[in-house]
């Protein structure tokens, strides 16, 4: 095992470097729902030569990347609370329509974040059970029944340093294998039928050092890639 | 005789909201709170409140206020954690404020089914999992559902854009939330409106609330920047 210290050859991407990462693979024309956290930082590097359309749980169908100093409406905003813009074509409507979207079928991905993800896609993300922090589920388990694919953008590990993608969430669930991709500071990984599934990994990290961070087995796809993104 | 659902003050928009209501909130983050309102309830005094809402406020004034104030025994909501939300997270660490966890979805769902006089509602949401622990579960055609029961409340408080002396409403941008499926689901929907037009100034193929939902209208135009 070389997992001592292998941490000073490869860097870990920023926030908005996995979410630009996860953005430049989702197919051009999907409705695309945007979770909180990370996920609502795709809207400002989206790929300019598609045409992909942003859904957010509070009514918005439609949206752009965040404002310019001095022009936020407080009007205006993203599951996060974050100050967002309007793109020709966009509408608004009212929570219980915006839920129709979701729960019935009509969203094409939801990118969410998340606490834990097992291998076999199980999710948790709404509750760590502690009362000194409130639970929260706002539409996760809707999209996690509804979407018709689930990815989860996340850090690869906690701030203690321990693995989010495990063997069994010690979480309670928001939905049970329903998570088809996973980008992290660290690496894309398919959850597939048959076990993790490496697609791309960050310069310098071997497979070694990836596995010592990540409980279920991994392998490496034939054609792993680099996973790098624009500096920022 | 004219229609006129235009009161002249927050006091007299909140009138008769009592000890031991159910208030349906709008809003979702900051957008579409109806602060006003919320501090007339507050400045009322009313208590032992059940409180409906998405959110459980951030800062210290507006429906964070609210939950300060020892006067919320509980809270029924998607979300209350957020940054910020300090005076919500010290009263439930506490213990003082019971706190129904509800899927978003689940949550505006069940307003609408109470609005439009749906008994319950099979629904997948949450299936298997904590939220929907107790709940009767059904097969339907091979997919699992859980039974969830409307949700109706006593009193809603609204915070609309535009409003005319019917109560006919429009909203602004993504303020619009949960405000429609409240108006329609509780007894007394209140709306604080940022301008009041002449009855017939809205396109009658715009209008997001009809007056049907709607019983009183206070109108709320201030610059005032709110802690929230």
């Amino acid at each position: 095992m070389s997992t001592a210290m292998t941490a000073d050859s490869f860097t870990r991407l920023t926030r908005r470097q996995l979410a630009w990462c996860a953005a430049q693979a989702i197919p051009d024309g999907s409705y695309v729902n945007l979770g909180i956290g990370v996920p609502t930082l795709c809207a400002n590097v989206m790929p300019a030569d598609r045409e992909i359309v942003l859904h957010s749980e509070n009514g918005v169908l439609g949206f752009g990347p965040a404002p310019a100093a001095g022009a936020e409406d407080c009007d205006l905003i993203n599951a996060s609370k974050e100050y967002i813009t309007m793109r020709p074509g966009g509408a608004f409507f009212m929570h219980t329509d915006a839920f129709v979207m979701i729960r019935g079928g009509h969203i094409d991905l939801a990118l969410l974040g998340a606490f834990e993800v097992s291998g076999t896609g199980d999710l948790a993300n709404w509750t760590t059970g502690d009362r000194r922090f409130p639970p929260g589920v706002g539409g996760a388990m809707d999209l996690a029944v509804g979407a018709k694919a689930i990815w989860v953008l996340t850090e690869h590990t906690t701030k203690k340093g321990e693995p989010k993608i495990v063997d069994t969430c010690k979480y309670p669930l928001t939905a049970a294998g329903v998570v088809r991709k996973i980008f992290t500071d660290l690496a894309e990984i398919d959850v597939s039928p048959d076990g993790l599934v490496v697609r791309a990994m960050v310069e310098g990290l071997t497979q070694e050092a990836l596995q010592a961070m990540t409980q279920p087995p991994i392998r490496l796809a034939d054609d792993c890639r680099v996973m790098a993104a624009p500096a920022g | 005789m004219p229609i006129d659902k235009i009161v002249p003050t927050l006091e007299a928009a909140v009138a008769g909201i009592g000890d031991g209501m159910t208030i349906m909130i709008s809003g979702f983050g900051f957008a579409g709170v109806p602060n006003d309102l919320i501090e007339a309830v507050l400045k009322l005094g009313a208590k032992d409140l059940t409180v409906i809402s998405n959110n459980a406020g951030t800062g210290t004034e507006g429906l964070a206020a609210l939950m300060g104030s020892g006067r919320v025994r509980r809270i029924i909501c998607s979300y209350p954690r957020s940054k910020g939300s300090d005076k919500f997270d010290a009263r439930y660490a506490a213990g003082e404020i019971e706190l129904e966890l509800v899927p978003q979805g689940t949550l505006s769902e069940r307003m609408r089914a109470a609005a439009a006089g749906i008994g319950a509602f099979y629904c997948p949401t949450g299936v298997g999992t904590e939220l929907a622990a107790g709940k009767e579960v059904r097969t339907i055609e091979g997919r699992d559902y859980v039974l969830e029961m409307p949700l109706r409340a006593d009193v809603a408080l609204v915070q609309a854009q535009k409003a005319d002396r019917w109560g006919n409403l429009t909203y602004s941008k993504s303020a619009r939330n949960f405000g429609p499926v409240m108006a329609m689901a509780a007894d007394l929907t209140i709306v604080q409106a940022k301008e009041i037009v002449p009855l017939d100034a809205m396109d009658p193929e715009t209008i997001m609330t009809q007056s049907i939902f709607v019983d009183r209208v206070v109108h709320v135009d201030n610059d005032r920047e709110w802690d929230i």
